[in-house]
C-alpha cells in the first residue's frame, strides 16, 4: 500500500505524537550531561533536576524581600495583561468589525482607516505608549490591543461580508431591522470566527506583552526571562519558556472547546485543528 | 384588476444591458412560472419584484402602490441555497420571523410570546412534513429538508407574494416531484401569488397557471452584451398545457436552442 493510504491506528498515533518531543528531551539531556560532566559549574544547559530546583524555589518558596511566590505573581501579571488586552480587541473587532461589514456607510466610513491602522508596525508604537501612558498597566495592555485589534476587526469584518447576501434578503424579508439584524444574524455567525481570530490573535500578544515586560515592568514572565538573563540562569529561563508555551497551549485548546461546545453548528463539517 | 404590474422595465449596469422593455401585468393568486436561458435576466427580475434590486428604469406596482426600495416582510423569498440560517436550529429557523416582528430591541421572545411563537413554528413544521428535525441544524438536513424548512420559513410572515428563484435546482427528480406538491397544495392553501424562476420547463410547465419566457430578440454580433432580454412568451395555462394547445411541444425545442447557444 502506498504511504498516502497508510493510515496510523491510536496507539501508533500517540507514538508519534510523542516522538519527537521525547527526542528533544533526550537531546537535550544528553547535552547537558555532556557539558556537565566536562565543567559541573557549566551554567548553559542546566540538567532536569537544576531546572527543577530552580523552579522550585521560584514556585514555592516566598522571595526574601517581598514575600511573594514569584511564578505564580509572574502569571497572574502577565495573564491579566495579555487576557485585558485580547479581550479589548475582541470587543473592538466586534464593535468596529460588525458594522464594517455589514453597513455600507460604516464600510465606507472604517474600512480604509482600519486597513492603513493595520499597517502600523505595532512595537513602533510602544515607545509613544510610554510617553503618553507611562510604564504602567495602561502601555502594556495597549500595545497588545494596538497589535491585535486592527487584524481581528479587518478578520471580522471580512466574515460579516462573507455571509451570504440571501441570508441579509432573507432577514429582511422576514422583518428583522439593521439592530436585530447585527444581533440575530450577523453576530452569532461570526462567533466562532472571533474565536478563530482571538486563537491565532494570542501569538502576537504574547510577543507583544514579552516585549512590553522586557523593556519596562518590575514583574510578569516577560520581565522575569529578562532580569534573569543577566545572571545566565538557564535553569529559570528554560522552564518559564516551557511554562508560557503551556499556558499558550491550554488557551488555545480551551477556546476551541468553547467554540465547539458553544457553536456545535460551525463544527459540523470539516476538521479543525 | 391587476395584483403586480411591471411598466417598460429597463435594467443596465453601465454598458452591459440585462433586462430591456419588460412589461407584464400578473392577477392576484396566479401561479407565475419563469424560464429562460442562463444569463437571460429571470434571476434579475425576481430582485427586481423582490426588492433586492432597482430598475434602471420603469416601475413595479403591487396592488396599485410602488414597490418599496428594499425587502419587507410582503414579499417572502426561498432562494436555491443559503436560504436559512446555519446557526439557528430548525426550530429556531422558524420562531426568528415571529421574534423580529415582537421584539424590536432584542430580537428575542420570552414567556407567553415565546411559547405561542414556538407552538406556531411546531405547527409549521409538521405541515411541511419536517416535524422529527425540529432540534438539527439545517447542515444536518438533506438538500430536499433544507428547502422544505427555507419555504416553511418564508411562510410564516404570510407574504402576499412569494418569490422562488430556482428552489429545487439542486434537488434529486424524485425529491423535487414531492416538493412541486407540497409547493402546489400550499399555493392552494394560501392562494398567494407564486413567481418561480426554474430551469426545468416541464415543471414550469406543470406547476404555473402562467408561464413567461424571457430571451434576447435583439443581437448585436459585435457586442453581445448590448441588448438585453426581454418577455418573449406570456403564456396562460391549465392543468399543465397551453389553452387548447399543445404547448409544451410547441415551445421546448425553442428554449432548448436557445440554451445550447447560450452555453456553446
Amino acid at each position: 500500500m502506498r504511504l498516502i493510504n497508510q493510515r496510523p491506528g491510536h496507539g501508533e498515533r500517540i507514538v508519534l505524537g510523542a516522538m519527537l518531543f521525547i527526542l528533544l528531551v533526550a537531546a537535550y539531556m544528553i547535552g547537558s550531561h555532556m557539558r556537565l560532566a566536562a565543567n559541573p559549574d557549566d551554567k548553559l544547559l542546566p540538567s532536569l533536576p537544576q531546572m527543577g530546583a530552580a523552579i522550585w524555589q521560584l514556585a514555592f518558596t516566598p522571595e526574601q524581600r517581598s514575600g511573594d511566590y514569584l511564578l505564580w505573581t509572574d502569571t497572574a501579571a502577565s495573564l491579566a495583561r495579555l487576557l485585558g488586552g485580547i479581550a479589548i480587541s475582541a470587543l473592538l473587532a466586534l464593535l468596529l468589525g460588525i458594522p464594517t461589514g455589514l453597513i455600507p456607510r460604516a464600510q465606507a466610513a472604517l474600512a480604509p482607516f482600519v486597513t492603513a491602522i493595520c499597517l502600523i508596525p505595532p512595537i513602533t508604537i510602544l515607545p509613544i505608549l510610554f510617553i503618553v501612558f507611562g510604564l504602567g498597566e495602561t502601555s502594556k495592555v495597549m500595545l497588545i490591543v494596538i497589535g491585535t485589534a486592527p487584524y481581528m476587526v479587518r478578520t471580522i469584518a471580512q466574515a460579516v461580508a462573507d455571509i451570504p447576501s440571501e441570508q441579509i434578503v432573507k432577514g429582511l424579508t422576514l422583518g428583522a431591522n439593521t439592530w436585530q439584524m447585527i444581533l440575530r444574524v450577523a453576530l452569532p455567525q461570526i462567533m466562532p470566527k472571533l474565536i478563530t481570530a482571538i486563537r491565532l490573535g494570542l501569538g502576537p500578544a504574547w510577543i507583544f506583552l514579552i516585549s512590553a515586560e522586557a523593556i519596562a515592568s518590575t514583574g510578569g514572565l516577560g520581565y522575569r526571562i529578562f532580569l534573569v538573563r543577566r545572571y545566565l540562569s538557564m535553569d529559570v529561563i528554560l522552564p518559564y519558556v516551557a511554562w508560557i508555551t503551556l499556558i499558550a497551549f491550554v488557551l488555545d485548546r480551551l477556546l476551541l472547546a468553547y467554540s465547539r461546545r458553544r457553536y456545535r453548528w460551525a463544527h459540523l463539517s470539516g476538521a479543525s485543528l | 384588476m391587476s395584483f403586480v404590474v411591471a411598466k417598460n422595465l429597463w435594467v443596465s449596469y453601465g454598458p452591459v444591458s440585462i433586462l430591456e422593455r419588460v412589461s407584464v401585468s400578473v392577477e392576484r393568486g396566479t401561479f407565475c412560472t419563469i424560464v429562460g436561458a442562463s444569463g437571460c435576466g429571470k434571476s434579475t427580475f425576481l430582485r427586481l419584484l423582490l426588492g433586492q434590486e432597482q430598475a434602471t428604469r420603469g416601475e413595479i406596482h403591487v396592488d396599485g402602490k410602488a414597490i418599496p426600495a428594499e425587502p419587507t416582510p410582503e414579499r417572502g423569498i426561498v432562494f436555491q441555497k443559503y436560504s436559512v440560517f446555519p446557526h439557528l436550529t430548525v426550530l429556531q429557523n422558524l420562531t426568528i420571523p415571529a421574534e423580529f416582528g415582537g421584539a424590536p430591541v432584542t430580537a428575542r421572545l420570552f414567556g407567553r410570546a415565546k411559547a405561542e411563537a414556538s407552538d406556531k413554528a411546531r405547527a409549521m413544521l409538521a405541515k411541511i412534513g419536517i416535524g422529527h428535525a425540529g432540534d438539527l441544524y439545517p447542515a444536518q438536513l438533506s438538500g430536499g429538508m433544507q428547502q422544505r424548512l427555507a419555504i416553511a420559513q418564508a411562510l410564516l410572515k404570510q407574504p402576499k407574494i412569494l418569490l422562488l428563484d430556482e428552489p429545487f435546482g439542486a434537488l434529486d427528480p424524485g425529491i423535487r416531484a414531492d416538493m412541486q406538491e407540497l409547493l402546489l397544495s400550499i399555493w392552494r392553501e394560501t392562494g398567494m401569488t407564486i413567481f418561480m424562476v426554474t430551469h426545468d420547463i416541464a415543471e414550469a410547465f406543470r406547476l404555473g397557471t402562467r408561464l413567461i419566457v424571457f430571451d434576447k430578440v435583439r443581437h448585436d454580433p459585435h457586442m453581445p452584451s448590448a441588448y438585453g432580454a426581454t418577455i418573449t412568451y406570456d403564456l396562460r395555462l391549465k392543468n399543465g398545457k397551453l389553452d387548447g394547445d399543445t404547448g409544451e411541444r410547441m415551445l421546448a425545442p425553442v428554449i432548448l436552442e436557445k440554451e445550447r447557444v447560450a452555453h456553446a
